[in-house]
C-alpha cells in the first residue's frame, strides 16, 4: 500500500506518503494564500524524497474540510483529477478528524479551526477517532461545553473559548502524515465507506454569500 | 535542439474562468468534442455571476464533464499529448479549480501543462472552424468580462492590446440594460431577441468614445442613458425600440473601432470572438461594414464564441505545434493575467 495524502483546508499545505507502516516523506508549508501554487510541487517533492514513482501510488486521501473554500477546493479537485489520471481510488477525511487523530487524546475534547469572519469550524470527539458532534461553524464564544479544545481556531480566540481549556502542545494545523496514517489504517481494515473515509467532496457548512438584488437604482436626479 | 514538435497534437483544454465548466479535446485544428456544463441558471436570480456559486459548480462538474468529453471523443486520458487550462484572466476562485485539475492531470499522466490566456484562446478557437489564422489579424473580443481590440501577429507567440473598455464590458452593458428593461440574465440573448421587433434608429442613444481617435470603448454612459430613458418614458416606451437602439449603439461603436484598427495597422482580416460575438446584429453589421472596405471577417459559430474548453485546447494545440515551452506546476491562477502573456 502507498497512500498519498494531502490537506488544503487550513493555512497548512501539507502532503505525505505512507506505506501502511510508516510515513515515507512529508512536506508542509504554511501559506494561507498559495494553496494552488504549492500543492502539486509539494506532491512532486514528496514522491521525489521517497524515491517513489507516481504509478506506484495505490490510494489518495484528502482533507474534506471544513475550511476556507478557495484553498479547500484545490485539495479536492487535485485528489479527484489525480486519482482519475493514476487510475486509483481517492477518499476524503474530515480535516477536524485528522487533528483529533493526531492529538492522541483519549478523553472527550473539541477541535476548532479558523473559519474566518470571526468564526470557527469545530467538532466534538469522544476520543482520538470518534467524532460525536459536528462539524459545525459558530462564533468562538458559542462553541458549547467546557471540554478541552485544540486547533488553530482555539488559539486564535483564547478569550472567547477560555484560555484554560486550550490543550498545550496539541497540533494547530492538520498534518498530512496523520491524515495518511489514519487513511491507511482504515483502508487496511476495509472500512472504505465508514465514518472516517468518505467521498472526496467538500464540507462547506455555509451557503455562498449572495443576495437577490432589489430594483435598479434611480439614475434621474430630481 | 531536442524534441520533435508534434504537428497534430491531441490536447485536452479546461476552461473555468467564469460560470462555464468547459472541457474540449482537439487534434491539431480538428475539434473532437466540446463539452460544457454551465451554472448560469444558478446565477440568474442574482442578476449576475456569483463567484462562490461558480467555483462550487466547477468542482462538482469537472470530473463528470471530463468523463463525458473523453467518452464522446473516444479518447483515453493516456492518449493525450498535453493538458491546457485557462490560467487567467477571470474569477480567481473559479480559475483555481480548473488550474488545480489541469496540474493534477498533467502530473498524473506525465504530460506537459499549458496555462493559457483566456483572451488568446478566444482568438485561437476560430482555427477549429475556419483553419489557420492569417498572420497578422485584428481580433475584437467582446464578452461579459472583456472588450478588447488586439493585434495578433501570431497567437502562439504574442498578442498586442490596441484598446479596451475604460468602464463596463460590452456584455456587461447588455446584462445591465436587460435588468433595466426587466429581461432575464444573461441579457445578451434576450436583448438580441426583443430587438428584432424594434428599430435601431428609433432612439439616438450616445456612442461613447466613438470619435475620440482612440481604440478604447466606453459603455457606462450608454447604459445610464438607457436607464434615464426608461425612467422618463417607462409607461409609454416601446421596449423593442429601446433594446434595438441600445444594441445598435453598442455594435455601431464596436464595428467602427474594429475597422479603424484594421485601417490603422494595415490589416485586412478581422476576427470577432467572445460571448457578444453571438449577437446577430453585431455579426450582420460587421459583415456589411467589412465588405464595404474589403476586410475579410471571421466569426466562429456562436457555440465557440461563448466560453468553452475547445478554445483552450485549440490554443494549447497551437502552442505545442509551435514548440512553445510548457508551464511549470507552480503557476498561479492569475485573475488579471495581461493579454501580452499568452502562456503562464
Amino acid at each position: 500500500m502507498l497512500v498519498l495524502a494531502f490537506d488544503t483546508a487550513t493555512p497548512a499545505v501539507t502532503v505525505a506518503l505512507h506505506d501502511g507502516r510508516r510515513t515515507l516523506a512529508e512536506s508542509t508549508v504554511i501559506d494561507a494564500r498559495r494553496h494552488g501554487e504549492l500543492l502539486m510541487p509539494g506532491v512532486s517533492a514528496v514522491l521525489g524524497d521517497a524515491g517513489v514513482a507516481r504509478e506506484e501510488i495505490t490510494h489518495i486521501a484528502v482533507g474534506t474540510g471544513p475550511g476556507p473554500y478557495t484553498g479547500l477546493r484545490v485539495g479536492l479537485m487535485t485528489a479527484q483529477a489525480l486519482a482519475t489520471a493514476l487510475g486509483v481510488s481517492s477518499y476524503g477525511v474530515c480535516t477536524l478528524d485528522v487533528l483529533a487523530y493526531e492529538s492522541g487524546l483519549t478523553g472527550p475534547f473539541l477541535v476548532a479551526t479558523d473559519a474566518r469572519r470571526k468564526e470557527v469550524f469545530w467538532a466534538e470527539y469522544a476520543g482520538q477517532r470518534t467524532r460525536v458532534r459536528g462539524p459545525a461553524v459558530d462564533r468562538p464564544g458559542d462553541v458549547p461545553g467546557d471540554l478541552p479544545i485544540l486547533g488553530y481556531g482555539a488559539k486564535l480566540y483564547p478569550e472567547a473559548v477560555g484560555a484554560a481549556r486550550i490543550v498545550a502542545g496539541a497540533p494547530e494545523h492538520p498534518s498530512a502524515a496523520a491524515l495518511a496514517a489514519l487513511a491507511a489504517e482504515e483502508i487496511a481494515a476495509g472500512r472504505t465507506a465508514g465514518a472516517v473515509l468518505t467521498d472526496p467532496r467538500p464540507i462547506y457548512l455555509r451557503r455562498p454569500d449572495a443576495k437577490i438584488p432589489g430594483p435598479p437604482k434611480k439614475v434621474t436626479v430630481l | 535542439m531536442g524534441t520533435p514538435v508534434k504537428t497534430e497534437p491531441l490536447v485536452l483544454g479546461i476552461e473555468t474562468s467564469c460560470d462555464e465548466t468547459g472541457i474540449g479535446i482537439v487534434r491539431g485544428h480538428t475539434l473532437l468534442v466540446d463539452a460544457v456544463a454551465s451554472s448560469v441558471e444558478e446565477h440568474a436570480r442574482y442578476g449576475g455571476v456569483v463567484p462562490e456559486v461558480a467555483s462550487r459548480a466547477h468542482l462538482e462538474a469537472m470530473m463528470p464533464t471530463v468523463d463525458r468529453a473523453l467518452r464522446e471523443a473516444g479518447v483515453k486520458l493516456a492518449d493525450l499529448d498535453a493538458i491546457a487550462v485557462t490560467a487567467g484572466p477571470g474569477l480567481a476562485g473559479a480559475l483555481l479549480v480548473g488550474v488545480a485539475a489541469a496540474k493534477a492531470f498533467a502530473y498524473g499522466l506525465g504530460k506537459p501543462l499549458y496555462g493559457v490566456n483566456h483572451l488568446a484562446a478566444h482568438v485561437a478557437v476560430d482555427q477549429l472552424q475556419h483553419g489557420p489564422l492569417p498572420k497578422p489579424c485584428i481580433a475584437m473580443l467582446v464578452s461579459g468580462g472583456h472588450s478588447s481590440l488586439l493585434l495578433v501577429p501570431d497567437v502562439a507567440h504574442g498578442v498586442t492590446s490596441l484598446g479596451s473598455t475604460v468602464d463596463d464590458a460590452a456584455g456587461e452593458a447588455f446584462d445591465k440594460v436587460a435588468r433595466v428593461l426587466g429581461l432575464p440574465f444573461p441579457g445578451g440573448p434576450h436583448i438580441d431577441r426583443v430587438a428584432r421587433e424594434g428599430s435601431g434608429s428609433a432612439i439616438p442613444f450616445p456612442r461613447g468614445k466613438a470619435d475620440d481617435g482612440t481604440l478604447d470603448f466606453s459603455f457606462s454612459g450608454l447604459k445610464t442613458a438607457v436607464a434615464r430613458y426608461v425612467e422618463k418614458n417607462g409607461g409609454s416606451m416601446n421596449i423593442a425600440d429601446v433594446a434595438a437602439s441600445f444594441q445598435e449603439a453598442v455594435v455601431d461603436v464596436l464595428t467602427r473601432k474594429a475597422l479603424a484598427a484594421c485601417r490603422l495597422h494595415g490589416v485586412d482580416h478581422l476576427l470577432i470572438g467572445g460571448g457578444v460575438a453571438a449577437n446577430s446584429r453585431l455579426r450582420a453589421l460587421a459583415q456589411e461594414r467589412c465588405e464595404q472596405v474589403g476586410v475579410r471577417l471571421r466569426v466562429p459559430r456562436p457555440g465557440l464564441c461563448t466560453d468553452n474548453g475547445a478554445m483552450v485546447a485549440a490554443l494549447g494545440s497551437e502552442l505545442v505545434s509551435s514548440g512553445v515551452s510548457p508551464s511549470e506546476l507552480t503557476i498561479p491562477a492569475d485573475s488579471s493575467m495581461p493579454i501580452t502573456m499568452v502562456t503562464a
